[in-house]
């Protein structure tokens, strides 16, 4: 049998607090999160980089986690899901995609709400076209994508009008 | 998950020349880890024969893009997103902006690197053959010492390129003194995004009242390397563009390139789209 | 009373936690002591198993070894018939087909484990295509290849013929599709002699995997429980595959003593698991010279590969559906399905329809070019009425009225003007645009007897705080099950949705409702959903505990009272077959389906003559569906099954190679990505259906049928190319284009 690497300990920032994680150095992020850390929110639907079911912000920037080695999560910030909504208050994505149908069967769904927050941080008068950019790295089978864009579309103008406010 | 990962290592170097150690050491034993894009796909597949990396992810040196009068030097670890949001690049060198705005979704832009684009030396990558056009150089860093090459003869071979197994590539140069282009850039994929390419086209010429000065084609997922289309370039410099020069000139191309059959497209299909690219690229130099 | 909420867009029931990431997927699920469990694949198509190898390296002694030898039962997945084994045993019929089973608490060992098996099969010739397959060049399945077929007889089809004015023939051809769910299958088993067998996973319908197991294990009924997970997606994928799975993961459960978990990674789920049946119909069609249809001859050929699974049924949907919405007075339509070496075909949302509505509305174009009308004058002078009958036979009950649809979709997409000005304005440009259309129906529920046989129940229960629980086992899988079912018995209870809990299906708690599947969730067991509480609301008002008119308090007081006095508050109730709906299976003829949803779609399509690349520009969805229930719930049904038909049209191609798809990850195998689906515009009718639960028929298949041939339609109005198969992809309009523009 070949050799076998040794766990390392991986320290972060992980929606917020700070944690230590032992993981083997190449292990997928993705795993790490669901099995060590129990936020089983980011999901695999591809392991491969395509369909973006895994996706969380690292150092806040959107990252497909399945490709990033828990060894390069040493020292970096990292936001799923479970760190959007501020306790029971949901952010204003996740209320819109409530409200205007963009979660079907919710596989896609956490990365896909965290990838329009990360766009809608970029770009927050982002355009009809720049959303369906944006959020071409997240497949959904069941939406047709349609109400997505419809509840993104929402969400950035509630948020323009709460800055306006 | 195809992979029994505790076989696997990948150790972290405190920098640049520890890194550089470990390479020299054990020659082809260590290989480096950039974003993981593409070596993480191939270990979930099951698929990575390596088994030792060094992990090379936000080394310093490999980073920045620095920008001379004469030139600029793009660090080898720069991410697409980073190539896209520097101004100079998106002035000057479009092409690679546009590549870069191609390849993968956001999330896979954020954590490629130009560097391992190149390495990973795929036929099919969306950055080559911009570089090409570009002329390119290739700087590659060692413990003996660094060495520059035109990007035109890194590659040699389907997945064999001039990099030396204690070599890392360190910086990509590009000549600003090349001015007043027509610019073409298209690659053509399964899909309007998230696309492996299925062609890919890069070109720029300067034209002088209806004449090519000079002209640079480029084309990748043709060949078993990213080709630069010598040939067919011979074929238009000097010439004044007319509609029996671009026959001439696709006729040439359709000679110059080595497209296949694969599970994604034909050759057939390949062939008769680079040279309708190609007329595509004449409507921009006669604009 | 509360409001009304039927017709409203009332949130879906799980939205919340669907969004925060809370909701509990089969892979997000961890049991004490639970170990990871493995398949182990046939290598080849079809061959005799000479020996299964352990290769050394690996500590053996610590792995849950299965073959079939260790089935306490019968060694098959039991569905319509029993040819599927649960694991091979002499022989392998395809490709991937499992053989051994590895469990084990280290799942990094366990695939090193995986792949340290040796399968020694001698080979056997095989059959890859329906072509060799019908021609028998071997017979790899029964005495002739052919798991069912059918033959449809109405009027006298060859008199017609030998009369026509115009006949135009053509052939048409559908290939594989993925289902691709982004949640890959998985399941969590239990089991041992003395509890029983338990499972949880990602699963459409609980009582399948329900009568698997208890054939499998040999065991009562009582002593197997199956649980629905929350689902990432079905569509058709996770209809019969999930039996073979929790088959699996309870046997090395049943060994090990330890609870499995077994979850396939997107590889193993492409190439294993079931796709769309491969199609080929060939019409003869005769028309008068004005146009009229005389005669519909059509042969119908699906690919069922290595086992009979579902094909009988997929079959007969797409036999019933191949003369469309259409009065012909004479129609043959003779099918089969037949056998190859590759893993099974199954169900996939639409079930046999997408295939023969491709290729009725492809070929109905070219009749009407044919006569020299447009065509959608030719659909014109032929839809069904009401009164008339269709190909089966029956006689169309319902205010059916094609030509309304037909306007509205056309005006509110612009056809008649763009027909024209892209024929204008199309020669010589390198983008070339089309407009295309498809007009069709799908029947909702069971064929013909089979909801009847299916005998579908639900249950409800109001406990004394006031809250009702229903009980079914139709799953939610996105499609908006939990939210619909409490719509309706909110309505008939007049109480608000948070006092309504939809049990979660379990066939320990519900009764059995039929599959989540055939279009028939709202529309047959949303009604006996309507009935349930229909009951409970009418044992409280018959007993004096409420008035006619109430509020949700004195709901709550009455179920006090009722639970105090009386005793439970509950109702049980059974399907009832119609009796004026006969079907005649002998024959093939009678009712075949209680309701039709009926449609036109319209889209707008954009054609690279430089790159052959096909861009979706515009659709128009427009669909008579009896009563929406709760709109964005429908129309995201709507979308989403566009943009699965958009898939099928363009780019979801599976390459095969000797029976195994070589294109399994998703960077090969194409789905639409959010660039490549337009804004699709959706519209409903409604026409009540009296037997639906507020009039609703059902709808989820629908958009599956008539998207990609309208696609297709309009490429061949931008380019003049004749396009007879899906998908189209550059490389294969490409070749078409140099036919056409040489």
């Amino acid at each position: 049998m070949p050799d076998r690497a040794k766990k390392i300990r991986v320290r972060c920032t992980l929606n917020g607090n700070s944690v230590t994680l032992d993981a083997y150095p190449m292990a997928r992020l993705l795993d790490v999160l669901r099995d060590e850390a129990g936020l089983t929110g980011a999901k695999e639907g591809c392991g491969e980089g395509e369909c973006g079911a895994c996706c969380i912000e690292l150092d806040g920037e959107l990252v497909n986690s399945c490709l990033v080695p828990a060894l390069q999560a040493e020292g970096a910030t990292i936001r799923t899901i479970e760190g959007l909504a501020s306790g029971e208050n949901l952010h204003g994505v996740q209320q819109a995609f409530i409200t205007y149908g963009g979660a079907q069967c919710g596989i896609c769904t956490p990365g896909m709400v965290l990838a329009a927050v990360n766009l809608l941080k970029r770009k927050p008068h982002a355009t009809e076209t720049e959303i369906r950019e944006g959020l071409s790295g997240n497949l959904c089978r069941c939406t047709g994508y349609t109400k997505i864009f419809a509840a993104v579309m929402a969400a950035c103008r509630d948020m323009d009008r709460t800055v306006e406010n | 998950m195809r992979t029994s990962l505790p076989s696997y290592e990948l150790i972290a170097p405190e920098n640049l020349s520890a890194a550089l150690e470990m390479l020299a050491q054990e020659p082809g034993v260590w290989k480096p880890f950039a974003g993981g894009t593409d070596l993480m796909v191939l270990l979930e597949a099951g698929k990575l024969p390596h088994r030792k990396f060094v992990n090379i992810w936000k080394l310093p040196e490999l980073r920045p893009i620095e920008v001379s009068p004469e030139s600029l030097a793009i660090g080898a670890l720069s991410t697409y997103t980073e190539i896209q949001r520097n101004e100079i690049l998106q002035c000057e060198f479009p092409l690679l902006c546009r590549a870069a705005s191609e390849t993968g979704g956001i999330a896979t832009q954020n954590r490629g690197t130009l560097g391992g684009n190149i390495a990973n030396a795929s036929p099919a990558a969306d950055s080559p053959p911009a570089l090409l056009v570009y002329d390119a150089e290739v700087e590659l860093i060692s413990l003996k010492g660094t060495r520059r090459l035109p990007y035109r003869d890194f590659h040699t071979g389907y997945k064999k390129m001039e990099l030396r197994n204690d070599e890392l590539i360190w910086r990509i140069h590009l000549d600003r003194t090349l001015k007043q282009r027509k610019e073409y850039y298209r690659k053509v994929g399964t899909r309007r995004a998230q696309a492996i390419s299925k062609i890919c086209f890069a070109a720029a010429a300067s034209v002088e009242k209806g004449r090519i000065d000079d002209v640079r084609i480029a084309l990748g997922s043709i060949a078993p390397t990213v080709l630069r289309a010598a040939e067919t370039e011979k074929t238009l410099r000097g010439e004044r563009l007319s509609s029996p020069l671009l026959t001439a000139a696709q006729v040439s191309l359709g000679r110059e390139i080595l497209p296949i059959d694969d599970m994604r497209s034909t050759a057939v299909y390949r062939r008769r789209v680079a040279q309708n690219l190609l007329a595509e690229f004449f409507d921009v130099m006669s604009s | 009373m509360a409001t009304r909420v039927i017709g409203k867009s009332v949130p879906r029931k799980e939205g919340r936690e669907k969004v925060t990431g809370r909701a509990k997927y089969v892979d997000d699920l961890k049991f004490p002591g639970m170990i990871f469990g493995a398949t182990v694949r046939s290598p080849v198509a079809r061959g005799r198993i000479l020996g299964i190898h352990f290769e050394p390296g690996i500590p053996w002694e610590e792995f849950t070894v299965v073959t079939a030898k260790d089935i306490p039962g019968k060694n098959c997945v039991a569905l319509l018939i029993d040819d599927q084994p649960c694991l091979a045993a002499e022989f392998v019929n395809h490709p991937e087909e499992p053989v051994v089973l590895l469990a084990h608490p280290d799942k990094y060992l366990l695939e090193e484990a995986r792949r340290a098996v040796r399968i020694e099969i001698e080979p056997l010739p095989t059959v890859f295509s329906m072509d060799d397959s019908l021609a028998r060049k071997h017979v790899i399945w029964g005495t002739d290849n052919i798991f069912k077929s059918y033959q449809v007889n109405k009027g006298h089809v060859d008199a017609a013929l030998r009369e026509a004015d115009l006949i135009v023939e053509g052939t048409y051809e559908t290939g594989a599709q993925e289902q691709l769910y982004i949640e890959p299958q998985g399941m969590i088993a239990q089991a041992n002699a003395e509890e029983g067998v338990t499972v949880w996973g990602s699963l459409q319908c609980p009582y399948y995997v329900h009568k698997a197991l208890v054939v499998l294990f040999g065991l009562p009924k009582d002593r197997v429980r199956v649980v629905q997970a929350e689902t990432g997606g079905g569509f058709g994928g996770k209809e019969e595959y999930p039996s073979m799975i929790a088959a699996h993961a309870a046997l090395l459960a049943w060994k090990s003593g330890k609870p499995v978990k077994i979850i396939y990674d997107r590889a193993e789920d492409m190439v294993a698991t079931t796709k769309r049946h491969p199609s080929r119909t060939k019409h003869r069609t005769a028309v008068t010279r004005d146009g009229k249809l005389m005669a519909m001859d059509i042969d119908f050929t699906l690919d069922g590969g290595a086992y009979e699974t579902l094909s009988p049924v997929v079959l007969s949907r797409g036999t019933i559906h191949a003369a469309g919405p259409y009065n012909c007075p004479n129609v043959r339509i003779r099918s089969r399905a037949v056998a190859t070496n590759a893993p099974p075909h199954g169900a996939f949302r639409g079930f046999g329809a997408p295939q023969s509505v491709f290729a009725l509305e492809r070929h109905l174009d070219r009749v009407a070019d044919a006569v020299g009308l447009a065509p959608d004058k030719f659909r014109r002078r032929n839809f069904i009425h009401q009164g008339e009958t269709i190909s089966v036979g029956q006689v169309i009950q319902e205010k059916v009225d094609m030509e309304r649809l037909m306007n509205r979709a056309f005006e509110l997409s612009g056809y008649y003007v763009k027909r024209k000005r892209f024929a204008t304005e199309n020669p010589g440009r390198i983008i070339r645009k089309g407009i295309g259309f498809a007009s069709f129906f799908h029947g909702a529920g069971f064929t013909g007897s089979g909801e009847e046989h299916l005998a579908s129940e639900v249950a409800a229960e109001a406990t004394r705080d006031g809250r009702v629980r229903v009980m079914a086992a139709s799953t939610e899988m996105g499609q908006g099950t939990n939210t619909i079912f409490s719509q309706i018995a909110g309505d008939v209870l007049g109480i608000d949705q948070e006092q309504i809990e939809i049990v979660q299906p379990d066939t320990a708690n519900v009764p059995n409702s039929g599959p989540t599947v055939a279009s028939r969730t709202s529309m047959i067991v949303g009604k006996l959903v309507e009935t349930a509480a229909l009951e409970i609301r009418g044992k409280l008002v018959n007993g004096g505990y409420l008035a006619h008119e109430y509020s949700a308090a004195e709901f709550a007081e009455a179920c006090r009272r009722y639970s105090e006095r009386t005793g439970p508050l509950a109702s049980f109730v059974k399907y009832e077959h119609p009796r004026d709906l006969l079907w005649d299976d002998e024959r093939y003829e009678g009712h075949a389906y209680g309701a039709y949803a009926w449609a036109v779609y319209v889209v707008e399509v954009s054609v690279d003559m430089r790159t052959a690349e096909v861009r979706v520009d515009d659709f128009v969805a427009v669909q008579e569906v009896g009563k929406v229930i709760n709109p964005v719930l429908a129309a995201g049904q709507i979308e989403g099954g566009v943009a699965q038909g958009i898939g099928i049209a363009l780019y979801e191609n599976v390459v095969w190679q000797e029976g195994r798809m070589v294109n399994g990850q998703m960077t090969n195998y194409i789905m639409p990505t959010s660039m490549d689906v337009p804004s699709i515009r959706v519209y409903f009718e409604e026409i009540p259906y009296e037997r639906g639960p507020a009039g609703a028929k059902g709808i989820g298949e629908l958009p599956l049928d008539g998207t990609a041939p309208a696609i297709a339609n309009a490429i061949s109005h931008a380019t003049g190319a004749n396009i007879t198969r899906v998908p189209v992809t550059p490389e294969v309009l490409s070749e078409l284009l140099e036919g056409v523009h040489a």
